[in-house]
């Protein structure tokens, strides 16, 4: 049994976990619940020995404990498998397995004993993959499959899970959430962090809700509802729709026409993938991650070439077009890494906001820069935007998330830009800044702009969207009314079942 | 003179010149596969060579030279480390400083000892049986340096050890991505200590060669920028030994070649001409998708801090 | 957090200049103080060691007009530095694009026949283009090739160094010079004016001077400063922003390398009037030039006051050799201890250092 007691975490500016109390009971699987930033990754990173609690203490079947490294938590048995996977791309499976362990050979390797070692906890739970592998070749879900085998094989007994559904179709969640239960007949402690309410019913015993830094409530799963613990979660009724303008579609406008490219390993990443887009209109790309959706935004963008097909914007050509003549053409671009790439960090909103507009009128004038017109522009767009910040020339790296997205979206649509390309454009924001961002980006809707929207939050796409379109290793599996849409058949369609009628474009290849 | 003594030659020469090449070459590649880029080759070669000078001279121990030019070369490497690990300082500004302060310190203490005959360098030992191969005899097994042999059996230790064992799986875990080995409980600090140091003291010993074998006295600047080509070779070797291996009796082979045809061309073309291939090389390798693959570790400069990646 | 656990670092979000100012000041004291150290362990006093380098660099016109003289070629490729480090370009070979530049202005002025009042102009323009060609060489095999900068630069420091060697050894050679290694004297209409009997080629100081306040009104006010700010901090939001990140290297690269040239071409035309050993041409600016831009902090205006610091140091290093008999190479152990200091402050910058109290 474990237990934390009165848990307290601050980072510069933010109490991450603000007195928390937790128990976890031996052989069940605990469910955290909360949103984005409720605290519930820096609770689990506490108890896995990477962060130290500025307060309180952690109990290990009733006797204090201190767990000042995960080298630490992996001796009182604990292990975590993190939502970006901790594997060394570059090596082997077995390498990471035996990655950081003494096991009393030295410096010496014995393989064979770690093959078999591998291959027997692979069996009993159904986690096979190959140990001689290197991880950058495996699928995302594989490598979920050695994250779990590594905290096995590092005899772990509790598994700390932090947000492993998010990677994997719905079918893949089925294997996983076997794959839990089958650990937990076995005697293992399991801790499950989600934001989502469905998982949470299906997989927990018990769940604890957080809420901004504060564990909020601790309740038996089958004595609760959805309703509940989305109330508990947000603290206050949630609106699961949003409320959409009826809007007339126009006229078609982007046309891609059997469009291939290839990923960073030279692998085909989208194989002939065919759609168009209307003004007016949100066509939401669901799909797993890593089928295709960053290749195909980057193609669209002008970061990636396209190795065949065409890709026409109100009949002009776009296909293969530089970023630079895309941005010109009128084509908003809001990237998933807003801060690695959608913002210079170390400059200022100022700067940032004119990070695209600065070659035109009126920022700069034939080689100079208009300073001026930058900083009216930067009022104008923070006010209207409402990006919190001391200054237009604070820099962007102080900002929080939401703040950081509303400076990128204030810039891309200042313009009144005719395509949007939105990737995951509330991914790690609060329930604020997320609500915000979705108005805005149906206002651009409602003003007629073309919208395609690439997000892994299949709630937000259905909510979200006109039409939804799901790919799947770089196809098309098919494009759905989002009005009537049913969850079931999204799914399919993720795992790679084509919708009825809708042919495979890698066999007309010849 | 016929084709062999060509041959002879060149090989002796090789295995004489790419001795301290490949010596700081294995050093800087264990440096670079755990992160940390050190440009400070040159300057803790030259006070290993100061040292080994010093000490051999005063005793007459080669050997002891031979150990305080690594401890020497060692403890001055910590400089780096702590400013680029401990500070998380800029690497390429770091190592650029030890380098001057490699060679300013050497310049000015060894200034008493410049022009000073060495009395007991290492001696010229010709292996027996060995020697007697024809042309591969007198090329690498006649009058050289017991230091080239150990240079050379360290390179499949090295690439043993980096590939094979436990410690190598850490190094370039801590390289490659030193968030997860972190996670599992490594020290990422500690290991890149260990490895700039290891840089460290080979770089000592490779001047310690310099300076108590291949030219025995001292002068200033002796190093001559073999420093910097070992920058060059630990990429072109792609961090691993034994294409460094490769590359520094390569790179020997031609800096004396350009040296021998200098009836042929000027001697100053030809000595340019090694830094010429560097650079051609690395557009070769630089060319398709190899560079991936073979391993650049690709947490190389960035320093790491907890929960900031 | 791998510091000790008494100690306490936490990111300090964006550093002021003033804190910039006063912990560059701070790092330089420490790094006097060491020095006065080692001074001492050498048997000179620190007091006389840095009263001989103050008053012998400053205290009169001869050992002004030296500091001047070092000033300028550190200035030129100083101001230069800042700009290749903007774009994130780690530019090793100032030395050689230098040494370059001197080779374009020794083939002008000895070769051209162009007509005394063209010389000039034409000597610093050749020079310019040297070593701006030098320093695009490897610009574009990073951006097209990825070829580590660092190396390459360094690299083309040597090729640089033999070919001025090949030179004056071989075509060049002076039919005047009785067999030295040394080309003939330049024409007087090819030498830069200096002020009186000095080394002080003041036309090339006034041109650094204005050269490193256009650096700072490109850096901070044009365009092509923008994009260069942008992909040295993010070349990622550069490509986003479709910001070539080519054109902006080499642009940066031609201004870096350019300006080395111009340094040399003031070494040959206002100093040594040939072409020399390249050991006596450059001493090393361009490396001492990497401290001076980084001191600087990226700030090509700044650059004006760092570049006369290390000039003084430069010409005090002369006098305390001659003075004191202390070895020359004490200057290099001055420039490694300043950098030590500079780069180890930064911590104190980008990061609150605080004492854990339990």
């Amino acid at each position: 049994m474990i237990e934390l007691r009165g848990i307290v975490k601050r980072f510069p500016g933010v109490v991450a976990s603000n007195g928390v109390n937790l128990t976890v009971h031996k052989g069940e699987i605990h469910c955290l619940l909360g949103e984005n930033g409720a605290g519930k990754t820096t609770l689990m990173r506490i108890l896995y020995g990477l962060y130290q609690p500025d307060e309180g203490e952690i109990l290990l079947n009733g006797k204090p404990i201190r767990i000042s490294s995960p080298r630490a938590a992996l001796s009182y048995h604990i292990g975590m498998v993190h939502q970006h996977f901790r594997l060394v791309p570059t090596l082997s499976v077995a390498e990471n397995m035996v990655l950081g362990l003494d096991e009393g050979t030295g410096p010496f390797l014995n393989y064979r004993q770690t093959y078999k070692k591998i291959s027997q906890i692979a069996e009993k739970y159904g986690l096979i993959v190959d140990p001689r592998a290197r991880v950058w070749q495996l699928t995302v879900g594989q490598q979920q499959r050695v994250e779990i085998l590594k905290a096995l094989y590092r005899a772990a007994d509790v598994l700390i899970m932090d947000e492993p559904t998010s990677v994997l179709t719905p079918q893949e969640v089925g294997q996983l959430f076997s794959t839990l239960r089958t650990l937990v007949d076995d005697g293992l402690t399991i801790i499950f962090i989600t934001h989502k309410l469905d998982e949470v019913m299906e997989i927990s015993d018990r769940v604890t809700v957080l809420r901004k830094g504060k564990a909020i409530a601790t309740v038996n799963t089958p004595e609760t509802n959805k309703a509940q613990l989305a109330e508990l979660m947000v603290g206050r009724e949630v609106v699961f729709r949003m409320e959409k303008n009826e809007v007339k579609r126009g006229e078609r406008m982007l046309v891609v026409d059997n469009l291939h490219a290839l990923n960073d390993r030279g692998l085909p990443a989208l194989r002939g993938t065919s759609f168009d887009l209307y003004e007016g209109e949100i066509l939401g790309v669901a799909g797993v991650s890593g089928n295709g959706q960053r290749e195909l935004v980057e193609v669209l963008t002008g970061l990636r070439h396209a190795t065949r097909g065409r890709v026409t914007l109100e009949g002009k050509e776009m296909t293969n077009r530089s970023a630079r003549e895309i941005v010109d053409m009128g084509v908003a671009h809001v990237p998933m890494e807003r801060k690695t790439m959608g913002t210079v960090p170390n400059m200022t909103i100022r700067e940032n906001l004119i990070l695209k507009s600065y070659r035109q009128r009126p920022f700069s004038h034939g080689m100079f820069l208009d300073n001026k017109a930058a900083e009216e522009n930067a009022r104008r767009l923070m006010n209207e935007y409402q990006i919190m910040a001391p200054s237009i020339d604070t820099t962007v790296k102080v900002l929080s998330g939401g703040n950081i997205q509303r400076v990128v979206l204030a810039r891309e649509f200042s313009g009144d830009p005719r395509l949007i390309i939105a990737a995951h454009p509330t991914y790690g924001l609060d329930v604020g800044a997320t609500e915000q961002v979705r108005e805005i980006l149906l206002a651009q809707r409602d003003r007629g702009a073309g919208v395609l929207l690439i997000s892994e939050d299949l709630e937000e796409v259905m909510t979200m969207s006109d039409r939804i379109m799901v790919i799947f290793s770089g196809e098309v599996m098919g494009i759905v009314d989002a009005e009537g849409a049913k969850i079931e058949e999204i799914g399919l369609m993720m795992a790679g079942e084509r919708k009825q009628g809708v042919e495979s474009a890698s066999t007309e290849v010849a | 003179m016929g084709w062999e003594s060509w041959v002879i030659s060149t090989l002796a020469r090789a295995l004489a010149y790419g001795t301290p090449l490949l010596l700081g070459t294995l050093g800087e590649i264990y440096a670079e596969r755990s992160g940390v880029l050190n440009l400070g080759i040159e300057g803790m070669m030259i006070v290993g060579a100061y040292a080994a000078f010093v000490v051999t001279y005063k005793t007459g121990q080669p050997w002891l030279g031979v150990l305080v030019a690594a401890v020497v070369g060692g403890v001055f490497s910590l400089i780096h480390a702590f400013a680029s690990i401990t500070l998380k300082a800029n690497q390429v500004v770091s190592g650029l400083a030890l380098t001057m302060l490699g060679l300013g310190l050497a310049g000015v203490l060894g200034r008493p000892w410049v022009g000073l005959p060495l009395f007991t360098p290492f001696n010229r030992i010709t292996v027996p049986i060995l020697s007697a191969i024809p042309i591969i005899g007198p090329g690498l097994f006649t009058r050289q340096c017991i230091l080239a042999y150990i240079a050379m059996l360290l390179v499949p230790i090295m690439w043993y050890i980096l590939f094979h064992t436990r410690i190598g799986i850490t190094i370039r875990a801590v390289g490659d991505d030193p968030a997860t080995a972190d996670s599992v409980g490594i020290n990422v600090a500690r290991v890149r200590y260990l490895c700039v140091i290891v840089g460290g003291i080979f770089a000592g010993i490779a001047g310690a060669y310099l300076s108590i074998f291949y030219r025995p006295a001292w002068t200033a600047g002796m190093t001559g920028g073999i420093g910097w080509i070992v920058i060059a070779l630990t990429i072109f070797a792609f961090w691993n030994p034994v294409y460094g291996l490769v590359g520094s009796y390569f790179f020997a082979a031609l800096y004396f070649l350009a040296y021998r045809m200098q009836n042929l061309m000027a001697p100053s073309i030809l000595k340019a001409m090694p830094y010429v291939f560097a650079i051609l090389i690395l557009i070769l390798v630089s060319r398709g998708t190899l560079q991936k693959r073979m391993g650049a570790p690709r947490a190389l400069t960035l320093p790491y801090t907890r929960g900031e990646e | 957090m791998q510091a000790p656990k008494w100690l306490n670092i936490e990111r300090r979000p964006i550093p002021s200049g003033r804190t910039i100012f006063a912990v560059s000041i701070l790092a330089i004291v420490a790094a006097l103080i060491v020095m006065g150290i080692f001074f001492a362990t050498y048997g000179v006093s620190p007091i006389r060691a840095y009263g001989s380098i103050i008053g012998g660099a400053l205290g009169n016109w001869s050992g002004f007009s030296e500091t001047l003289r070092r000033m300028i070629p550190l200035l030129l490729c100083g101001v230069g530095l800042t700009i290749a480090f903007r774009a994130l370009f780690w530019n090793i070979g100032a030395d050689g694009q230098l040494l370059l530049g001197a080779v374009a202005a020794t083939g002008i002025a000895l070769f051209s026949g162009l007509p005394g009042p063209l010389l000039l102009p034409a000597m610093f323009f050749g020079g310019f283009a040297a070593g701006a060609l030098w320093g695009v060489i490897p610009a574009v095999l990073k951006v097209k090739l990825g070829i580590n900068d660092v190396i390459t630069t360094l690299m083309m420091n040597y090729i640089a160094l033999y070919v001025v060697l090949w030179l004056i050894h071989g075509p060049w050679r002076g039919p005047s010079m009785r067999g030295y290694a040394y080309t003939d004297m330049f024409p007087l209409s090819a030498r830069i004016p200096t002020i009186g009997q000095s080394h002080v080629h003041w036309p090339t100081l006034v041109l650094g001077i204005v050269l490193a306040i256009i650096a700072y009104i490109f850096v901070n006010r044009t365009r092509s400063g923008f994009e260069t700010r942008v992909v040295g901090e993010n070349p990622h939001a550069a490509r986003f922003a479709g910001i070539s990140t080519l054109k902006t290297v080499v642009i940066a690269m031609l201004i870096s390398g350019g300006l080395a040239g111009i340094a040399g071409v003031g070494e040959v035309a206002g100093v040594h009037y040939q072409l020399l050993d390249p050991t006596q041409i450059s001493m090393g600016y361009g490396f001492t030039a990497i401290i001076v831009a980084w001191l600087a902090r990226k700030n090509p205006l700044a650059v004006i006051v760092t570049s006369f610091f290390f000039g003084v140091l430069m010409a005090g290093g002369d006098v305390i050799k001659v003075n004191l008999g202390l070895p020359y190479e004490l200057i290099n152990v001055f420039n490694g201890v300043i950098m030590f200091f500079l780069i180890g402050s930064e911590v104190f910058m980008n990061y609150k250092i605080s004492i854990r109290r339990h």
